[in-house]
């Protein structure tokens, strides 16, 4: 609902700007099939939905300063929860030689990896939109980027923190007792109202690509402990602890080898801990006397915590392929599959694109899970295999 | 007593000129062309790509190209993407080195996320179109060992034949033959014959104009593809030079603002 206020505040100075400045976008209807039934009754099946993402930008002094604006609309037909409103972006940036500052509402990527985004930290994910966490909320901001011979060095400060959104009581690809979204327990007095600070240097010294990086305040990735809502149902309460967080990303380009690293050591949450991420792209170009590029992935996933973790990729592998066929259609495809080695539980992912003209895209993605151990995390979602078809139109 | 000198002198010249093996003619045929094209410091320029299969099926693509020229290097160029729509947003950066790989990066704006991408792949395609990323990126003099043919009518003008001869051993190509227009040193006919050293591709330049006075451009390069019938007709437009720009313009944070 902040988002809103938000919106509606910023709405009408966005208007006043709009006939020098650009509008783009996307709407995309979306049909989610779910193959098995849900472990839960009240679960619903298979869903349609609507979203809609607009982004206005307009910039001025040769560039020297811009403003960009990106609502994000999902109208869903089955989980109200998965049904929201977010400003993605909404900031106004300035450049100069040696320094770039950015205020508002935006986001930011951090990492290398393509199995587990690790080191990535600054947005909250957007759970509701895709169980793989690739989508992020808006997170308000002061960026300020130092531009220097000894790299770039991005400065933050981030007052008011998003909460991680979740599939609701009626959604799939949720935990067995639903987590609650509007209640979340704070470690910090301060609660959501607490201002995190972050640090992040970046250079590239001949083939390696290396960043540095420190987060200081409430996590992004949430506990929970059991609990009851304003109803009376039991829920999961999230609760978000106040963390310290070193972050290291690595990449080596070695011709038509990519080598990846990613590593944590997160403090605040129980014990301090490690987490890391690593493995390389190998890419075969031109493959069968055709255009077509085809990509072999390995990563390996690690976590400290072992059977603790709070995630499910604690000793697993990951290995997948992206073939890209270069043809005018832009169409592409990535699969891959995660194997936790000490349990043996699987997840199956498949994502697929292809344009028709100039405006059309269609999406295929599918995820599928296997001999899901009891004892994984990924347990209360072993019945949500899903096939998902989104067609896009651009503008 | 003077014209006997000039005469002298254009004998011994000539005299050089036979001396020199095809192999340093055509070397310094490309020089020229290269001496004569630096100093331009940078350039922006609108390009619509007009890809056509062997149906005729027409299929349009919008990018602008910044260009900036490094001393000793490679050119630095930064592409960004307007059409086809779901592709907006997205930037190319490329830093082209005159031996070995270039570096190379690309900016996903749906993640806001920035990719350093192998850059071997000189072979592949450029956004789908019968341009190879080696037929695009900067033509410096290093990438290729050549070798003079002959002189040759060229549509009105006359032109240097050469062979140039891909140095990388990812090149696409065993050889291309190079038609170079003999007053301005500019390309006008290109053939490109693949790895089984087949006839692969045909690229015309046209419409040429000249820019502070020096360097030419042309405004159509029109790529054929013999083996497969596709071909790309590349539009340049709106060419501006003395831009201003900085290597700041070209580095990872630009990537991000390119709009």
């Amino acid at each position: 609902m902040r988002s809103l206020v938000l919106l509606a505040v910023f709405i009408m100075p966005v208007m006043s700007l709009a006939s020098e400045g650009t509008w783009s976008g996307n709407v995309a209807l979306e049909w989610r099939d779910f193959l098995q039934s849900p472990l839960a009754g009240e679960q619903q099946g298979d869903s349609m939905s609507l979203s809609f993402q607009p982004e206005y930008y307009r910039q001025w002094n040769n560039g020297q300063q811009a403003f960009r604006f990106t609502p994000f609309v999902r109208i869903d037909g089955k989980d109200q929860e998965r049904s929201h409103l977010d400003l993605r972006e909404l900031s106004w940036t300035y450049v100069s030689e040696e320094w770039e500052l950015l205020a508002g509402v935006s986001k930011v990527y951090w990492g290398v990896a393509e199995s587990l985004h690790l080191v990535d930290i600054i947005n909250q994910t957007d759970l509701v939109e895709n169980p793989d966490g690739e989508e992020k909320l808006g997170q308000p901001m002061i960026k300020l980027t130092l531009v220097r011979d000894w790299g770039d060095l991005d400065l933050f400060i981030l007052p008011g923190f998003r909460e991680r959104t979740f599939p609701g009581r009626r959604g799939r690809l949720r935990t067995q007792v639903p987590a609650s979204n509007g209640d979340a327990d704070y470690a910090s007095s301060a609660g959501r109202e607490h201002i995190d600070v972050a640090a992040r240097w970046r250079k590239t010294l001949g083939d390696w690509d290396i960043g540095l990086s420190h987060f200081s305040g409430t996590a992004r990735q949430p506990l929970f402990r059991e609990g009851t809502n304003s109803a009376g149902r039991s829920v999961l309460i999230p609760v978000y602890d106040t963390i310290d967080q070193t972050g290291l990303d690595v990449q080596a380009t070695k011709g038509d080898w990519l080598w990846k690293l990613e590593a944590i050591s997160r403090s605040g949450q129980g014990e301090r801990f490690s987490a890391a991420v690593g493995g390389f792209e190998y890419t075969l170009y031109g493959i069968f006397d055709s255009g077509a590029d085809l990509g072999l992935l390995t990563e390996y996933l690690y976590d400290e915590r072992g059977n603790a973790a709070t995630t499910p990729f604690e000793d697993d592998v990951f290995i997948g392929a992206r073939l890209a066929m270069n043809d005018v259609a832009s169409s592409e495809l990535l699969a891959g599959v995660i194997t936790d080695l000490s349990n043996g539980s699987q997840a199956y992912n498949l994502e697929a694109s292809r344009r028709f003209g100039q405006h059309w895209k269609l999406n295929l993605e599918a995820r599928l899970f296997s001999n899901i151990n009891a004892k994984d995390l990924l347990a209360a979602q072993r019945n949500d295999d899903y096939v998902q078809l989104e067609l896009a139109y651009y503008f | 007593m003077h014209r006997i000198f000039v005469l002298l002198l254009s004998l011994v010249l000539s005299e050089l000129v036979l001396a020199q093996t095809p192999e340093q003619q055509g070397l310094e045929i490309a020089q020229e062309g290269d001496r004569r094209d630096s100093g331009f410091v940078d350039s922006r320029a609108d390009l619509t790509m007009l890809l056509k299969n062997r149906h005729g099926d027409e299929s349009l693509r919008h990018i602008r190209i910044r260009t900036l020229e490094v001393e000793g290097d490679g050119d630095k160029s930064m592409s960004i993407f307007d059409k086809p729509f779901d592709v907006k947003g997205t930037a190319f950066l490329s830093y082209s080195h005159k031996t070995g790989s270039d570096d190379q990066w690309l900016y996903l704006p749906a993640l806001k996320r920035v990719k350093r991408i192998a850059s071997r792949n000189k072979s592949g395609s450029f956004m789908g179109s019968e341009f190879a990323y080696e037929d695009i990126s900067s033509q410096e003099v290093e990438k290729y060992t050549y070798k003079y043919l002959r002189d040759e009518a060229c549509g009105e003008r006359e032109c240097f034949v050469i062979e140039r001869y891909p140095v990388d051993e990812y090149s696409g190509y065993t050889r291309q033959v190079a038609w170079i227009d003999k007053q301005e040193y500019r390309p006008a006919k290109i053939i490109f014959y693949d790895r089984k050293n087949a006839l692969l591709k045909t690229l015309v330049y046209n419409n040429y104009n000249q820019y502070l006075g020096r360097y030419w451009r042309a405004e159509k390069m029109f790529m054929e593809n013999h083996q497969t019938g596709k071909s790309t007709l590349l539009t340049w437009t709106n060419y501006k030079f003395a831009n201003a720009f900085t290597d700041r313009d070209f580095d990872r944070n630009s990537l991000k603002r390119a709009r």
